[in-house]
């Protein structure tokens, strides 16, 4: 569960949040969508905890993120924009480095480890250095590494960019997955097909500032169509609200 | 704890498989460097045994002109070839390095002497040439010491002492012990020491600061349950730990080539004993933690891998302006030079080599103060890893 009131975060002179409020529940997918720099990344960075909020607040199971930070990251997994892996270890490697980071024991590491390699069908790529991994390769890596010690809420900053079509249907099966398992899922998307085919909620940023969030029914209904593309770009220029 | 463990294994253990850190934690300081100074000073050891062994050529002109003094310098081992240049001839040979030197006796040479007067000699010399330098002088002393013994007769003759011409008499008693010539040479030692100990960190400190965060497998590192505190602690000790690695491999490295290079023909001897290599890394990675913590602070604030490496090139020579000013002007430890790191382990690291006795006073003010700078650069780098703009 995720609950996010009033964030404002200022970088330099740039004011990048205003009022940033919306809550994902758990069991449930929810879509962040807006344009670039509308402050998507930024909202799930402070809820990561890897940047602190300036004004408002934002709770994961009701764990403050600036004040409860470590017991906030315990819970979390977190697929950032720019994922990156180490190239000189193999993607078991990287995977396990996570998993000892998060207080797994040798027994348990080997085992999660395993368990993801199997269940993103990495085979014998988990044994390659990541130096030469495809794109779809490295999401796979890196969504283990988030997925390792089983967290309760999930963060994904525009994960399906640059992914061909057998990447992307992967990514939405395995979305489906921990929304069945019970997690809350939260993921940004500047696509409104992606988050249209995959949420059950949906948060529209713009400008720092939430526009209008709900069902998909609920969007079309207050941006007063029938076509949530045209709902999305009525909402996002500021033409509703 | 748990976590500064993982993170200093996996950044030993990453690193251990990228070549370019091998390559400048290993093979500047344990290769290049010992090479450079054997190269170095057997080539030194080779011209100054050739300079003495050798006799001394002497090119004249007028050879005629003054029998006795060519008498006397072939007894003084001088072999005299006889040149005919005039004089500006002999200054164009001088110059183009045909000959290192040409020494003319002028034609009014005999009868300026004959008269008791001064007689002329023209050495010409070009003193530009260090090549040159120490057989010129070696001339020239043969030269005076001939004119010496001249006015000495000419005094006897008048029924005076020769004292007279000598109202003091310099007794000159060189007390340098054979190791305490070799103070330039142990100074570059000291110097190639500190070079390999930092390379031995360089690209580690970058790799696991801006090359984490040019990746992108920074973010996701933060967001794990693991203070921030714990992770840069872990990347900092693999620096260190691949820096201490690097010194001390450099150091039996020396320890071995010394062994083949020619020190005592240079009237020079290091002690470079086991017992020294152990001393000498003992007092010099105190000065790890400095390294490192600098290093890491830096590559920090940078943007990218490629602007931290012209950054850390840089910041590298701090630490090493120090010692090119000690070495100059051959700085002898006191206490107040203990207080600046680096300057005093290589003062240190020099007085064990020469064999000189060493205050405990001032390995307790070098330890010290080392340490202090580098617990409190460490400190900024955990500092600068709780802001924001660390994500870049």
């Amino acid at each position: 569960m995720i609950a996010v009131e009033g964030l404002g975060k200022k970088f330099g002179t740039v004011q990048a949040l205003h009022d940033v409020s919306f809550t994902a529940a758990d069991g449930r997918i929810t879509g962040l969508l807006g344009h670039n720099g509308a402050g998507k990344s930024t909202t799930l960075r402070i809820l990561s905890t890897v940047i602190k909020t300036d004004t408002g607040r934002a709770l994961v199971d009701g764990k403050d993120c600036s004040t409860e930070s470590l017991e906030v990251r315990r819970s979390l997994g977190v697929l950032p924009h720019a994922s990156g892996l180490y190239p000189h270890f193999t993607g078991r490697e990287n995977i396990e480095y996570y998993a000892r980071l998060h207080g797994l024991n040798g027994g348990q590491v080997a085992q999660a480890t395993e368990n993801l390699v199997k269940r993103l069908a990495l085979g014998d790529v988990a044994d390659r250095r990541a130096k030469g991994y495809s794109q779809g390769e490295r999401l796979k890596v890196s969504l283990a590494r988030a997925l390792i010690h089983r967290p309760r809420t999930v963060i994904l900053d525009e994960p399906t960019n640059g992914l061909d079509v057998n990447a992307v249907r992967m990514l939405r099966e395995l979305i489906r997955e921990l929304r069945a398992s019970g997690c809350c899922v939260l993921f940004s998307s500047h696509v409104m097909q992606e988050v249209a085919a995959l949420c059950d909620d949906i948060v529209i940023i713009a400008h720092g500032r939430v526009v209008v969030s709900g069902t998909p029914d609920q969007i079309l209904a207050a941006t007063g169509t029938t076509d949530l593309e045209e709902a999305f770009v009525r909402a996002a220029d500021g033409s509703i609200a | 704890m748990n976590a500064i463990r993982t993170v200093f294994i996996k950044e030993v253990l990453e690193n251990l498989r990228d070549r370019r850190v091998i390559f400048s934690a290993l093979v500047f300081g344990v290769l290049l460097a010992p090479v450079i100074f054997a190269l170095t000073t057997t080539l030194a050891s080779k011209r100054m045994v050739r300079d003495q062994d050798m006799p001394l050529e002497l090119p004249v002109v007028g050879v005629m002109n003054a029998p006795n003094l060519i008498q006397f310098l072939k007894e003084n081992g001088v072999e005299v070839t006889v040149v005919r240049y005039t004089e500006r001839e002999a200054m164009d040979a001088v110059r183009s390095g045909q000959r290192d030197f040409v020494l003319i006796i002028p034609d009014t040479y005999g009868k300026k002497l004959e008269a008791g007067g001064s007689a002329p000699l023209d050495f010409i010399l070009d003193t530009a040439n260090s090549r040159t330098a120490s057989s010129a002088s070696r001339a020239q002393r043969l030269l005076y010491a001939y004119g010496q013994q001249l006015a000495t007769l000419r005094l006897l003759v008048r029924g005076v002492s020769p004292e007279v011409l000598q109202p003091i008499d310099v007794r000159t008693q060189d007390i340098a012990t054979p190791a305490g010539r070799s103070l330039l040479i142990l100074g570059m030692m000291t110097y190639f020491c500190f070079m390999s100990m930092l390379m031995g960190g360089f690209y580690l400190a970058i790799d696991t600061t801006a090359g984490e965060r040019e990746r992108g497998s920074l973010e996701p590192l933060l967001s794990l349950p693991v203070p921030r505190a714990s992770l840069i602690l872990g990347k900092i000790l693999a620096t260190a730990a691949y820096m201490s690695v690097s010194l001390l491999l450099t150091l039996i490295a020396f320890s071995v080539v010394l062994l083949f290079v020619p020190l005592e023909s240079l009237g020079m001897s290091a002690n470079f004993g086991p017992r020294i290599v152990l001393s000498i890394f003992a007092v010099m990675v105190t000065f790890v933690p400095v390294g490192a913590g600098l290093m890491t602070v830096v590559a920090s604030f940078t943007r990218s891998s490629r602007e931290a490496q012209t950054w850390l090139s840089f910041v590298m020579m701090i630490p090493m302006a120090p010692i090119l000013v000690a070495v100059i002007n051959n700085t002898r430890p006191n206490a107040a030079l203990m207080a600046v790191p680096s300057l005093s382990q290589h003062l240190l690291a020099t007085s064990l080599m020469r064999g000189d006795p060493i205050a405990p006073l001032h390995v307790a003010i070098s330890f010290a103060t080392t340490l202090l700078l580098g617990g409190v650069l460490v400190w900024v780098a955990t500092r600068l890893y709780r802001r924001d703009a660390i994500l870049g």
